[in-house]
């Protein structure tokens, strides 16, 4: 029981106790707040061994701190101020930095006032096990709590307050130290705050405490090389003024801030998402509300500094300067292959750059056709930069010296995996070892002096095509947590372990409590080959009454992960479970996705079952929602499935009862159809590895479908749509859905008229079935391939689907499109994406089996949880996608090297063109699911009109070679690593109709 | 997602440096008012509340006379400059009317009404400042007017409230203030420590079924705290009139009843 006591304060100090401040409403008003505050005397040091401080047990700071700064022989302790944490917390994380730290309330209240980001990460690193740090809570004791004075800026009164409580310390450290001899000049060992402040540094000289700048401390200690890397531009800028401050601006100034909110609010200025033009570095856009079309932002003036996804505001130009986009592709790398990394230093190398950019603008300017006239602008400001840590590989010619010993500082040039970024100037002693790794870069900051974003180094992660590096880079790159789950997650799973099984069936049990025992009936699952985690599981039976029984049973995740504890809040901060080729990051402890809630055969596994009674034309007589307990008969692979529903011999109650609902499955697809559901591409491909061990890939093959694919699909679906019936009926603020918006119809805009100029064929966009329609009669009797192409490029104008609360959107707009349900949410995969665990509680609650979670009757939290997930699947998506085209990199190394043993030299593959350039082609490859860029070296003449590129007869000493998008080429590939920065790129080069190779 | 400030951190203190168990600093005035039969200042942090008490007295209007026991009259009035954001509230405000109600089925069972048929006992209650606890301060300030105006009750009712916040269900958190009530399920609770019953416990949001007997365990814990304060104060208060009338009041009894706890 604890004790209840009263915190009395004497009336006079009101001044201390009471802080006022005013605060201004979203209205506008201005409110004066009070709050009181109570200091104490019993906030711990936690330093081991104090005499006065009563101190938890364990995560404490050892006695003497850390004893290996050279300056402080008798142990230190480290006290960073607020903006080493904002400024240089890649080095507070490090862990190469061992020293221990005390962290100041008043710090941490700083940051987190300054930034939630870099908040989360502090918070983080205070709970790391491999770190010694503490949070003394300053304001609340009362020798070390600071009111604000007259006239002193926040800012100060917290930079007093750092001061103080340094020196409170080291009064505390002297004073609790037993004394050896009597006297009181035993060494002890020091808090020394680390500040780039220079005024905060004399200031703290002035009261005698120990004040040392980053870099100052960081020099001292024996690890400096690797941890002076760490150190963000930021910092070392008043130390080494390597930047002249007179040279000339590079890029025009931000506006200020009030400025960009006020033209934002009068509609003057424009605020959007950067997104930057993947083909072209000169050039980006921002999509902007009011306009149809995405604000085109060309040259790098124009950018404005701004960096693919930050938030930014645009100025919009006149209307006689709007543009088409540029058909030309321009890669970074070759025209600013000169660059030098100190640049600018020499006045006529930057504006030999610049003319050369300027060039290239001026040349594609003339190539622009003026009827797509795109509105143009320029970005005037920043509203939220969106730098996080980007995978980085090495520039080799920004190097200055090779030598691997050299330990000199150098500046280089770290190029960026993603071809949407700027290449980044860091300042690093590892250069030459770093040369042929992945590395992770952080921008710190972008000067309007300086060309390139400036940055600095994180951490390496391995070597180029490495495994490991590829998939950590991958991984990184997509921001998947993929960090093993941590003890707290982990203590939330059964106790029994793996032993768990369902206990036999009694009215006591809980786990029988309101649940069906379905354990005889036939059910089984179908699955991919060597899938794990098998979270669905069907049957099917005839009915007396002519009618015939299916049910769908999903594992019962619910019943394991719990509302709001550790592996709930993991799951839903996971969202999703990631498949990459060789790897899978879980979103679930393998535990629970693998083995409890998988529902493996043989088994007794606890399920959540949609049960309908279907007519024999599979329309729906009633459907009803139970948890049960099911035993999984057999787990077919597809093949396997399909081949038991092919095999007229087999006459057993389970080959029976698959028939059945493969019969149901045609029906329901039928019928879906009918309706107006979409048939969508996507360039699906598999890869074959060698063996799980070495996961070499041999091959890239195209997936398969099967009838037995769709059987399953099929049901799926109509579980989801029935669940998302009942939840939304039962919590119409609150239920958990998903929708797919019908795109805009200028998405299709492009592809209709290619496809008409090109094939004279139309697409009707009217509607989802229109669509269909339409896309079925895009044929090419000579190229089977052609359809899916069409429907590979219909599918990419299309919106994503995304996860949504019911109460938040209008019942309108909660259709799907692609699917054309009036209503759909996601409930049958509940162990690999975590909308499904919300589903499964509501439709748990909506059959009244388990109270609502009082979370999710709230429809903020419910957002807020969808927020994530969906950020979270889009992301998966790209990462596996990612993941599909390293490996078929790797395959097709492979494969080259087979090709040029057997003699034959190339591999070569059919590819349809998909894009034109005006010094390339954009092509696809359908059969590895890749998509390449050919480009001519010499002049070709490009009609943008008609989509066509025109080789013509003087280069080839032959007749003019027309090739336009939908032409079938065939194309050379291979795989060529970029020679300064390694990073591997598949090269394409055209075979037939022309050989390109020598244009 | 809103506010910035952390209700509580993971040093378990809260916002204003308290830990969860801990309440604010409070102060018992007794008699402030001359005028009134029994008054009482009472302030919780910055939750200030007076209550006047007159009464015991004879019925104004017929309607409300009962002849078998004293009909409590319960009037609140919430001064408009009592919040940050200025905001003027009548007798008719739903919310001052709740309190009104809540104040009087307190109290309906401890005082001692039997003892005075046709007569009524006015209450009134002005909210001076609000930092969390209206409702607590206000009975409490009830209970130490009736108090002082000498009406007999079966015990001294303490109310406090008590919250749980989501990173520690176990631990509630004591005597909220509004930035603690914006942000946590709470319940405010009057018990009477002597018997250990409770004559109220409302609850204005959800709070988890599983948390609900932890809390009512604390506020009971709490209670006894508080009308251990209660019984100084009024000790103190009667010592004071007694030194003042130079009388040998006979408050041995008393004394000794309120030292027996301590």
């Amino acid at each position: 029981m604890v004790s209840v006591t009263i915190r009395k304060r004497p009336l006079e100090d009101a001044v201390i106790t009471q802080r006022k401040f005013f605060k201004k409403t979203a209205r506008g008003k201005v409110i004066k707040v009070i709050r009181e505050r109570y200091l104490r005397d019993d906030v711990a040091c936690g330093i081991e061994g104090c005499r006065e401080c009563a101190l938890p047990s364990g995560s404490t700071l050892p006695m003497n701190g850390s004893l290996d700064h050279a300056s402080f022989p008798n142990g230190h302790f480290i006290l960073p101020d607020t903006n080493v944490f904002l400024g240089q917390m890649d080095l507070m994380e490090s862990p190469l930095l061992k020293s221990p730290i005390i962290l100041l309330q008043t710090v941490l209240e700083e940051v987190r006032h300054r930034s939630l980001p870099f908040y989360n990460r502090l918070k983080a690193l205070v709970k790391s096990d491999d770190k010694r740090s503490w949070v003394f809570y300053n304001e609340f004791r009362s020798e070390t709590a600071v009111v604000r004075e007259e006239n002193e800026t926040p800012n100060d009164r917290n930079d007093r307050g750092i001061r103080r409580g340094t020196g409170w310390y080291n009064l505390h450290l002297a004073a609790t130290r037993p004394f050896a001899d009597g006297s009181s000049n035993t060494p002890h060992p020091n808090v020394v705050m680390l500040t780039d402040d220079v005024a905060n540094r004399q200031k703290a000289q002035k009261d005698n405490i120990h004040s040392l700048s980053v870099r100052q401390y960081v020099e001292g200690l024996p690890n400096s090389a690797q941890l002076l890397d760490l150190l963000s531009a930021e910092g070392s800028e008043n130390i080494e003024p390597t930047l002249a401050s007179g040279r000339a601006a590079l890029y025009p100034d931000y506006l200020p801030t009030a400025t960009l909110a006020a033209g934002v609010k009068a509609g003057q200025l424009h605020q959007g998402h950067f997104n930057a033009n993947q083909y072209n570095y000169l050039e980006g856009s921002v999509q902007v509300e009011g306009f149809d079309k995405p604000i085109l932002l060309v040259g790098r003036e124009n950018m404005n500094r701004s960096v693919n996804g930050d938030i930014v505001v645009v100025e919009v130009f006149s209307k006689d300067q709007w543009k088409a986009p540029a058909e030309e592709v321009i890669d970074q790398e070759v025209a600013t292959r000169n660059d030098d990394v100190e640049d600018s230093d020499e006045e006529g190398e930057a504006r030999e750059v610049s003319t050369h950019e300027q060039n290239i603008l001026q040349q594609e300017e003339t190539a622009r056709i003026q009827s797509e006239r795109q509105p143009t602008g320029r970005v005037v400001g920043i509203i939220k930069r969106n730098w996080r840590a980007y995978v980085c590989h090495i520039d080799s010619t920004s190097l200055t010296s090779s030598n691997a010993t050299s330990l000199a500082q150098q500046t280089v040039f770290a190029t960026p995996v993603s071809r949407l970024l700027p290449r980044i100037r860091i300042r690093t002693r590892q250069a030459p070892t770093l040369i042929g790794q992945k590395i992770l870069v952080t921008i710190d900051k972008w000067d309007n002096t300086s060309r390139y974003p400036e940055g600095h180094f994180v951490r390496a992660l391995g070597k180029v095509e490495s495994k490991e590096a590829e998939q950590e880079s991958l991984l990184l790159e997509f921001d998947v947590p993929y960090r093993p789950f941590g003890k707290a997650i982990l203590d939330c799973l059964p106790t029994e372990g793996d032993k768990w099984i369902v206990p036999p069936k009694s009215d006591i049990s809980p786990e029988w409590r309101d649940r069906e025992d379905l354990r005889d009936l036939l059910i089984c699952s179908i699955d991919p080959p060597g899938c794990q985690d098998i979270d669905d599981a069907l049957h099917a039976r005839p009915l007396a009454n002519g009618n015939i029984e299916a049910g769908v049973h999903i594992a019962d995740v619910s019943h394991f992960v719990h509302s709001n504890n550790p592996m709930d809040d993991e799951a839903a901060a996971r969202g999703t479970t990631v498949y990459l080729v060789d790897k899978r990051i879980d979103m679930l402890p393998s535990l629970l996705g693998t083995n409890l809630c998988s529902l493996r055969p043989h088994v007794e596994r606890l399920a959540f079952s949609v049960i309908w009674e279907l007519t024999p034309a599979a329309e729906i007589v009633n459907v009803r929602f139970t948890k049960s307990v099911i035993a999984s008969k057999s787990a077919f692979t597809y093949e396997e499935a399909q081949i038991r529903n092919d095999d007229v011999h087999q006459q057993d109650e389970l080959t029976q009862s698959i028939r059945l609902l493969n019969t149901l499955a045609k029906q329901l697809r039928d019928a879906r159809m009918r309706a107006g559901a979409l048939n969508l591409a996507s360039p699906e491909v598999k890869i074959q590895l060698d063996s799980p061990e070495s996961s070499d890939p041999i091959d890239v093959e195209q997936k398969e479908m099967r009838e037995t694919n769709s059987l399953v699909e099929e049901f799926m679906l109509l579980a989801n749509i029935s669940v998302a019936k009942k939840i939304e009926e039962t919590y119409p603020q609150t239920s958990v859905l998903r929708r797919h918006l019908p795109p805009p119809k200028t998405n299709f805009e492009k592809l209709q008229d290619i496809l008409r100029k090109r094939r004279g064929m139309t697409l009707d966009v009217s509607s989802s079935g229109a669509l269909a329609a339409s896309l079925d009669k895009c044929n090419d009797p000579n190229e089977p391939a052609f359809n899916t192409l069409v429907r590979i490029m219909a599918t990419r104008c299309m919106l994503s689907a995304e996860y949504f609360c019911s109460g938040s959107v209008s019942r309108e707009t909660f259709a799907h499109y692609g699917l054309a349900s009036p209503i759909y949410t996601h409930f049958t995969s509940p162990i690999r994406r975590y909308a499904d665990v919300l589903v499964h509680r509501q439709l748990s609650a909506a059959i009244s089996h388990m109270p609502l979670h009082p979370s999710l009757h709230s429809k903020t939290h419910v957002e807020r949880v969808l927020i994530v997930v969906n950020r979270r699947h889009r992301m998966a998506q790209m990462a596996g996608r990612a993941s599909v085209e390293f490996y078929v990199g790797l395959a097709l190394k492979a494969r080259a090297e087979k090709a040029q043993k057997a003699g034959v030299g190339q591999v070569t593959e059919d590819a349809f063109v998909i894009r034109t350039f005006r010094n390339g082609l954009g092509v696809f490859v359908s059969k590895l699911g890749i998509e390449g860029l050919v480009m001519f070296k010499r002049d070709v003449q490009f009609d943008a009109e008609e989509y066509t590129v025109t080789v013509p007869a003087s280069a080839t000493n032959a007749k003019d070679v027309k090739i336009s998008v939908f032409d079938q080429v065939t194309v050379n590939i291979e795989v060529e690593k970029d020679k300064n920065t390694q990073r591997g790129k598949v090269k394409m080069t055209l075979i037939h109709p022309i050989d390109s190779r020598a244009l | 997602m809103s506010s910035r400030i952390e209700i509580l951190n993971d040093g378990g203190f809260r916002s204003d440096g308290r830990l969860p168990s801990e309440l604010r600093s409070l102060a018992f005035d007794l008699s402030p008012q001359a005028g009134a039969d029994g008054s009482a200042m009472v302030s919780h942090g910055l939750t200030q509340v007076l209550v006047s008490v007159f009464g015991p007295r004879e019925a104004k209007s017929r309607a409300q006379t009962m002849h078998n026991r004293a009909a409590l009259n319960v009037e609140v009035s919430v001064a408009p400059f009592s919040t940050s954001d200025r905001r003027r509230r009548g007798r008719g405000d739903k919310r001052v009317q709740e309190i009104v109600a809540m104040i009087k089925s307190t109290f309906e069972p401890v005082v001692q009404t039997a003892l005075y048929p046709r007569s009524q006992i006015d209450i009134f209650v002005h909210v001076l400042q609000q930092d969390g606890g209206v409702l607590q301060a206000s009975i409490n300030a009830t209970t130490l007017a009736l108090t002082a105006a000498g009406v007999p009750l079966l015990d001294l009712v303490c109310a406090i409230t008590a919250g749980v916040h989501s990173t520690s269900p176990d631990s509630p958190l004591l005597d909220l203030t509004t930035l603690e009530e914006n942000d946590c399920p709470s319940v405010t609770v009057a018990v009477m420590p002597r018997s250990g019953k409770l004559t109220l416990v409302s609850l204005e949001t959800r709070v988890h079924v599983d948390v609900f007997k932890g809390i009512l365990e604390v506020v009971g814990e709490a209670g006894k705290v508080l009308s251990l304060e209660m019984k100084r104060a009024v000790l103190a208060r009667t010592k004071m009139l007694k030194d003042a009338m130079g009388a040998g009041l006979r408050t041995a009894e008393f004394a000794e009843d309120a030292g027996g706890d301590e």
